[in-house]
């Protein structure tokens, strides 16, 4: 459904990807493994227009992207940024109003709102309050429930684990599974390797903007280099 | 009590030419109005989207030349000048904007005061915009003297600064708050940040683009000094002073920066000294401006933290 094919971006002199090949297919949740700097991030934004390819194409249900965010966003291919960017002055309603602004149908935008609240019962209770008093890991929530409010086909997480508490980490990797076995396909990009691979059926190991690694799950859960790297004995 | 303020303001505005109609007082206060009026403008760009704009007077100018061209080079009215100056006004911002909005922050800032200082240094060398002299004998709007011509201005600048609020309220303002707040979130959000922020820029070029046909028109003439980089610093000054975002609180801003200078003419000299003082003296003690709106996002100081250990 979504299709990296050799795909290079370069900041500067610096080239993030050198080459990226990866594909994700309608239903599965898929992992996207690595270190700090391995390019991770990168190949979110260059599927979400954010930023440009140097070389190689992505396609998205067969077509090739289009090359505007906002463009992607309409399409139904939608990227959770790193950080949760929530914002901290509009209450978690208007956050969520927010996700649903390239959507012209209002109706259908409260639809996907109230469907937000039905699985994040949590924000239902939060509605009024501002986004800055809530905790990082309801922030996370606010984030992702605001990406699904654009009616993604596709969501694509940016490390919804950093900085959150362990019981946290669970309960967020949790709504990701519940989010996929409603219907969206999701690419979740994490460091915490445990906690991804505990979720998602296949996975793939970026390092210095290259696929080294890719495989089910269970599979890269065992493989010795992962547990060396990533997940420790 | 928030809904009475606007319509009050509106009320002492259009009453204090029944106490003090001289010359003087008018020709202050028609001053301040058009001074609101691009205070409204200016506060579309800055305050609504966030887009320091260093060279806001370029639009004004271009509204009063074109205005004062075409009505002292046709022989026409001033009030038919409005739609070619509109038609103008919104070239201006395609011009200007296209390809400075690609530019973010500072960088958006010295490239709008480069264009600030384009427009009125090509003014001083044109022939047709009269070189460094102007353009001499616009006809005024004539309407009961200088106190009618004042009560129009009242009525387009309350115009102006209503629909520059409802405008916030819009679809389209709200875009210009996600743009303002975190760029990026509100681009990968899927808001068209190009083409909001080229809108924020054609509102705000109507804006002072109108408020330099007001302006031709209260002065009967138009020369390059009236465009000069403090006239902008000085709009910018009543945004940030009023309140960045809150079309009241530009409002407030704008009267101050017009009227303060007046009402301390009697220091002779040193009346810039203290109209520098009291804005200091506002800003250190009311940091967000005299009227400020009720959200805004605290500025980001600090980047997400990057935890050392995670295996």
């Amino acid at each position: 459904m979504l299709e990296f094919t050799d795909v290079h971006v370069r900041y500067g002199h610096v080239e993030a990807l050198r080459g990226v090949s990866l594909r994700v297919e309608r239903g599965e949740i898929v992992a996207l493994l690595g270190n700090n700097g391995a390019g991770k991030s990168t190949t979110l934004c260059a599927a979400s227009a954010l930023v440009p390819l140097s070389k190689g194409t992505i396609s998205f249900d067969g077509e090739p992207l289009p090359d505007k965010p906002w463009d992607v966003v309409r399409g139904g291919l939608v990227h959770v940024p790193e950080g949760r960017r929530v914002f901290s002055t509009l209450t978690v309603l208007e956050n969520l109003q927010l996700g649903g602004f390239a959507c012209q149908d209002k109706a259908s935008v409260s639809r996907r709102i109230d469907g937000v609240f039905d699985l994040l019962p949590l924000l239902a209770k939060r509605r009024g309050q501002q986004g800055g008093t809530l905790s990082g890991g309801e922030q996370q929530l606010v984030a992702i429930g605001r990406a699904l409010v654009a009616g993604p086909r596709v969501l694509m997480l940016d490390e919804p684990s950093m900085g959150l508490a362990p019981l946290m980490v669970a309960a967020v990797m949790d709504v990701v599974r519940r989010i996929n076995a409603e219907g969206t396909t999701v690419l979740l990009v994490e460091q915490n390797a445990r906690a991804a691979l505990g979720i998602t059926h296949r996975g793939y190991v970026l390092e210095n903007g290259v696929v080294t690694l890719s495989g089910p799950a269970s599979v890269l859960a065992e493989d010795p280099r992962v547990v060396e790297a990533y997940l420790g004995s | 009590m928030g809904r009475w303020v606007g319509p009050a303001g509106l009320l002492v505005a259009v009453a204090i030419p029944f106490v003090d109609a001289s010359p003087y007082t008018l020709n202050v206060l028609t001053t301040a109005a058009i001074f609101v009026m691009l205070a409204a403008g200016l506060n579309i760009v800055v305050g609504y989207c966030g887009l320091l704009d260093l060279g806001y007077v370029a639009f004004m100018a271009v509204g009063a030349y074109t205005s004062g061209i075409l009505s002292t080079a046709f022989e026409l009215p001033l009030l038919y000048t409005i739609p070619a100056v509109l038609v103008v006004a919104v070239l201006a911002a395609l011009v200007i904007g296209a390809p400075t909005l690609r530019l973010r922050s500072d960088y958006l800032a010295i490239v709008t005061l480069g264009f600030g200082e384009i427009i009125r240094i090509t003014a001083t060398n044109l022939d047709f915009t009269g070189g460094p002299t102007g353009i001499f004998g616009i006809p005024g709007i004539d309407v009961g003297g200088p106190a009618g011509f004042y009560f129009v201005c009242v009525a387009v600048v309350a115009l102006a600064v209503l629909g520059s609020a409802r405008l916030e309220r819009s679809r389209l303002g709200r875009a210009w708050m996600f743009i303002r707040e975190d760029e990026d979130a509100a681009e990968a959000m899927g808001v068209n940040t190009y083409r909001v922020k080229l809108l924020a820029y054609v509102f705000g070029a109507i804006w002072g683009a109108s408020a330099g046909v007001l302006f031709a028109a209260h002065l009967s003439a138009v020369s390059p000094q009236s465009f000069v980089f403090l006239q902008s610093a000085l709009v910018l000054m009543a945004v940030v002073l009023g309140g960045m975002g809150s079309a009241r609180g530009v409002v407030v801003g704008a009267v101050v920066i017009s009227v303060v200078p007046e009402v301390l003419r009697d220091l002779g000299a040193f009346r810039y000294v203290f109209f520098g003082v009291v804005l200091v003296v506002v800003m250190v003690l009311r940091p967000q401006g005299l009227w400020p709106v009720r959200r805004r996002e605290p500025e980001r100081v600090d980047a997400p933290v990057q935890e050392g250990v995670r295996v």
